[in-house]
Parts: structure tokens; C-alpha cells; sequence
């Protein structure tokens, strides 16, 4: 199985949970599986049109998935992925 | 919930974002949770690493300061428990762009400075449907 390290704030939607263990082949896949566990981080993590928030950056490995394939990124059960939020704001 | 820092940290942010004054600055708040009460005992004070021109509207804290700042709540035995930065010359009022990236849970304390003073503080929780920010009460005890 796969780990998914979960920030901080998301917590309170895995039930307090700091990782977990999902299944699949691709980044997109292991996220899905996230969602299927605890669908109410679906709104968190993905806009309107399906695609990822914009603070939200998968790392696998301790690589940014956006330098790889994006949620097409291949990975194996001993792979480690990690939600990282980007801290942004202003007025 | 309810916001709980201390006069000596409460400090330690000002003096940060008067530093960052013009520019916003920006930090994250460590601490621990029980019941309602959400209490402040450490902070990060970070480096805003927004491009340049912009960073007196716009604050940005990465990718990798955010989990060297997991790494320092952990060993610490606290919680990352919400975000303070500032507006500068600007009401502590959550924008839309604060909406957007925030984060639910999170306290985010937002201090205006005034021509190199605090003005005002407020803090703000993001609602579960992230639809608007709610004030939180926040004490400096």
C-alpha cells in the first residue's frame, strides 16, 4: 500500500489521521482512492472543474509532481506521497 | 474556537510584519488545540516569496517552508494551527484571493500596519464549504 502524508489542516478530515494508506498506480489514482475513503476532502483539494487547487502540490518521493508527469505520475506501493498546500494571499 | 496568544508572541509577529512593512509578511502559528480554545506557542516568521513588485498586496510561503515547518511543529510536539500575515495600510479583512488559498481549520490572523504601526488585528477561520471566512475571537493575554 501506498502512504499519502496529509497536511495539517486536512486532518480534520481523515479523522485526525497524519497518513494513509491507499491504492493505485498513478498520483491520480492513489487521490482517488484518498477521496473514496474521505470524500470530504474532495472540495478541498479539486475546483469546480475537477483539476487540483492551485496550493495543492503533490510530492512523491519528495519530488513535485509538477516536474514529473502531474496525477500521471507512475508510482509503486512502497512510494511515499505528501499533500503540501502553497500558503498564498494578499488582498 | 477561540484564539489564545500571549503578549510576548503577539509581539514577535508585529515586530515582523513592521519589518516586512511596505511589504507583507507572513508566518506560520504553532501551537495546540483543546476543546475550543486554540493556543499559540511558537511562530515562524518567514521570508514573503512573492515576486518582488508584488509583495505589497501579496504574500507567498512555499512548498518547502511549509514542510520544514511540519517538520519543526512535530519535533516540537505542536500542531501548525493557522497562518499570520498582514495588509498593509489595508483593513484586516480577508480578500478573495485570501479565500481562495485558504485553508479549512487553519486560524488566519491578519494584522493591518499603518504607516509602519499596527493598526488593527483580526483572525478569520475559513467555513467547511469554503464559501467565506468567519472572525474568530482571539485574545492577547
Amino acid at each position: 500500500m501506498t502512504i499519502i502524508k496529509m497536511p495539517t489542516p486536512l486532518r480534520l478530515y481523515t479523522d485526525g489521521q497524519t497518513e494513509i494508506n491507499v491504492q493505485g498506480n498513478t498520483v491520480g489514482e492513489a487521490l482517488k482512492d484518498l477521496m473514496s475513503q474521505h470524500n470530504e476532502l474532495e472540495q478541498h483539494l479539486y475546483n469546480d472543474d475537477g483539476q487540483l487547487r492551485a496550493f495543492v502540490n503533490i510530492f512523491v518521493d519528495g519530488d513535485d509532481v509538477r516536474h514529473l508527469n502531474g496525477v500521471d505520475t507512475q508510482i509503486t506501493p512502497n512510494s511515499i506521497l505528501r499533500i503540501v498546500p502553497s500558503v498564498a494571499g494578499g488582498f | 474556537m477561540i484564539l489564545n496568544i500571549s503578549k510576548n508572541i503577539y509581539q514577535q509577529i508585529s515586530n515582523h510584519l513592521i519589518d516586512a512593512y511596505p511589504n507583507e509578511g507572513a508566518g506560520f502559528l504553532l501551537g495546540y488545540t483543546k476543546n475550543h480554545n486554540r493556543t499559540v506557542r511558537m511562530i515562524l516568521a518567514l521570508v514573503n516569496e512573492w515576486e518582488t513588485k508584488e509583495q505589497t498586496n501579496r504574500y507567498k510561503i512555499s512548498a518547502k517552508a511549509y514542510m520544514n515547518a511540519e517538520d519543526v511543529a512535530e519535533q516540537k510536539g505542536l500542531d501548525l494551527i493557522g497562518v499570520f500575515h498582514s495588509h498593509p495600510d489595508s483593513p484586516a479583512n480577508p480578500s478573495e484571493y485570501d479565500r481562495e488559498f485558504a485553508l479549512p481549520w487553519w486560524s488566519y490572523l491578519i494584522i493591518s500596519i499603518n504607516n509602519n504601526k499596527v493598526d488593527h488585528a483580526k483572525c478569520w477561520v475559513l467555513d467547511d464549504d469554503r464559501n467565506q471566512f468567519i472572525e474568530e475571537i482571539f485574545n492577547i493575554k
